[in-house]
C-alpha cells in the first residue's frame, strides 16, 4: 500500500479544538518533513460544497486530523465526497492529545479510527 | 520562487528538502496562512522556499501570501454552523423539517431529507438535532456530544427518544404548543395587543419552551423567530410538505410500477 496522504484542519472558524493541540499537530507535521495538505476548515467547506473536498477523497489511503470521525466523514458526503472506508482513518483533535494525534497520523503507531 | 499563490485560495510551501522554510518557520507561515482562511499545501521540491523569506518574519511572509491583510475569506464573518445529516442513522421520518422555523431543511428528487440552506441556520441552535430520535443530526462545532459527532451510545438514543415522548405529552408537537400558546395569547390581549407585546409573548412563550425542554436555543435565535402566525403558517407549510416526502417516498415509483 502506498503512503498515505496526510490532510490536517485547521478549524478556523470555531475555537472548538484546543489551540494548543492544533498548533503542536501542524508542527509537528512540518517538523516531520512529510508532504501534507491542510486546510482552513472542513466545515466551512462542506457548507460551499467546495469540489475540493471530492479532489482530497479522492486521495487514498488518506490520514485526517481533525475532529470526531462520524463528523468528518459526513461533512464530505454532504459536499458530494465519499471518503473511501477502508482506507481513510481520522485522528480527533477534540479529545486526542497531539502526541497520540501526530503519532497516528505519521504511523509512529498503529491504533486509529476508521470513518465506519 | 513566485509568491504568486497556486490559486486564490492555495500556497504551496517547500519543506523536506535543501533550500525549504525550517519546520518552525513553515508551521508558523501555515498556521497564519490557515487562519486567514487560505489552504495550504507542504510539498517537496516545489513551493515558497527560504529564499522567499528572506530576512522576513514569518508573519510578513504570510502577509505577502496572502495579498495583504484583507486576502482570503475571513473566517469570523460566518461560524460555519449548519446541520450534518448521519444518513447511517436517518430514517426519513421528516421530524427536522417540520421542526426548523429557518427552511434549513428540504427533500431532494428522490424525497430524502437534506440539509439545504445551510447559511439559514442560526448560529449556537442545535435545536433539530435534539428532536431527531435517531440521534442523527450533527453540529460539529456544537460543545457537546453526541450532537458534536461524537459516536452514539444506546443512553443517548434512550435520551432522544424521551424528549420526542415530552414533546407528545406537551401536544403532539412542538408547533401545537406554539398554536396553543398563540391562541390563548390573543384570548389574553385581545384588541389592544401591540408590536411590542406581541414580541414579548412570543419571546415568553418560547423562553418557557426552551427552559421546559432544554433545547438550549439561543437568546439571539429566540428574537429572531418569525411571528407566532408565520410560524404556523410555516409549521403547516413544513409539515405538508414531510407528509407528502413520507407519502412519496412510500408510495412506488413509476417505474416499480411498471
Amino acid at each position: 500500500m502506498s503512503a498515505p496522504r496526510i490532510l490536517y484542519c485547521h478549524c478556523a472558524f470555531a475555537k472548538v479544538v484546543p489551540a494548543d493541540v492544533k498548533s503542536a499537530v501542524l508542527e509537528g507535521l512540518t517538523g516531520a518533513n512529510v508532504e501534507f495538505d491542510a486546510v482552513p476548515d472542513l466545515c466551512e467547506m462542506s457548507a460551499r460544497h467546495d469540489p475540493r473536498l471530492r479532489d482530497l477523497a479522492a486521495q487514498q489511503p488518506l490520514h485526517v486530523a481533525a475532529c470526531f470521525p462520524r463528523a468528518v466523514k459526513w461533512l464530505f458526503a454532504a459536499a458530494g465526497a465519499e471518503l473511501a472506508a477502508d482506507s481513510t482513518r481520522v485522528w480527533n483533535m477534540r479529545t486526542e492529545s497531539a502526541d497520540a494525534v501526530l503519532n497516528g497520523v505519521l504511523e509512529r503507531t498503529s491504533p486509529a479510527e476508521s470513518v465506519r | 520562487m513566485s509568491l504568486v499563490p497556486a490559486s486564490r485560495a492555495l500556497v504551496i510551501l517547500r519543506g523536506g528538502d535543501e533550500g525549504s522554510l525550517g519546520g518552525a518557520e513553515r508551521a508558523r507561515v501555515a498556521q497564519l496562512l490557515l487562519e486567514r482562511g487560505l489552504e495550504v499545501a507542504c510539498r517537496r521540491d516545489q513551493g515558497v522556499d527560504a529564499a522567499d523569506l528572506g530576512s522576513d518574519a514569518p508573519e510578513a511572509l504570510a502577509a505577502r501570501l496572502a495579498g495583504g491583510a484583507g486576502a482570503g475569506a475571513a473566517p469570523a464573518a460566518w461560524k460555519p454552523w449548519f446541520p450534518v445529516i448521519d444518513y447511517s442513522r436517518c430514517t426519513n421520518c421528516m421530524q427536522c423539517l417540520s421542526f426548523c422555523l429557518f427552511d434549513v431543511y428540504g427533500v431532494s428528487a428522490d424525497k430524502k431529507i437534506q440539509v439545504q440552506n445551510q447559511s439559514n441556520c442560526k448560529t449556537e441552535c442545535p435545536a433539530c438535532s435534539r428532536v431527531c430520535p435517531e440521534v442523527a443530526i450533527m453540529f460539529p462545532k456544537y460543545r457537546h456530544g453526541p450532537i458534536n459527532g461524537e459516536e452514539v451510545h444506546t443512553d443517548d438514543v434512550r435520551r432522544e427518544a424521551m424528549k420526542v415522548d415530552i414533546s407528545a405529552l406537551l401536544g403532539g408537537d412542538i408547533y401545537s404548543m406554539l398554536r396553543d400558546r398563540s391562541v390563548k395569547a390573543k384570548s389574553r390581549f385581545s384588541k389592544e395587543r401591540d408590536d411590542d407585546r406581541a414580541l414579548k409573548e412570543r419571546q415568553n412563550c418560547l423562553v418557557a419552551l426552551k427552559a421546559s425542554r432544554d433545547l438550549d436555543i439561543p437568546a439571539e435565535v429566540l428574537a429572531a423567530l418569525p411571528s407566532p402566525k408565520e410560524i404556523q403558517a410555516k409549521a403547516e407549510a413544513a409539515r405538508l410538505r414531510a407528509k407528502a416526502a413520507i407519502e412519496g417516498a412510500a408510495a412506488p415509483s413509476d417505474t416499480e410500477r411498471d
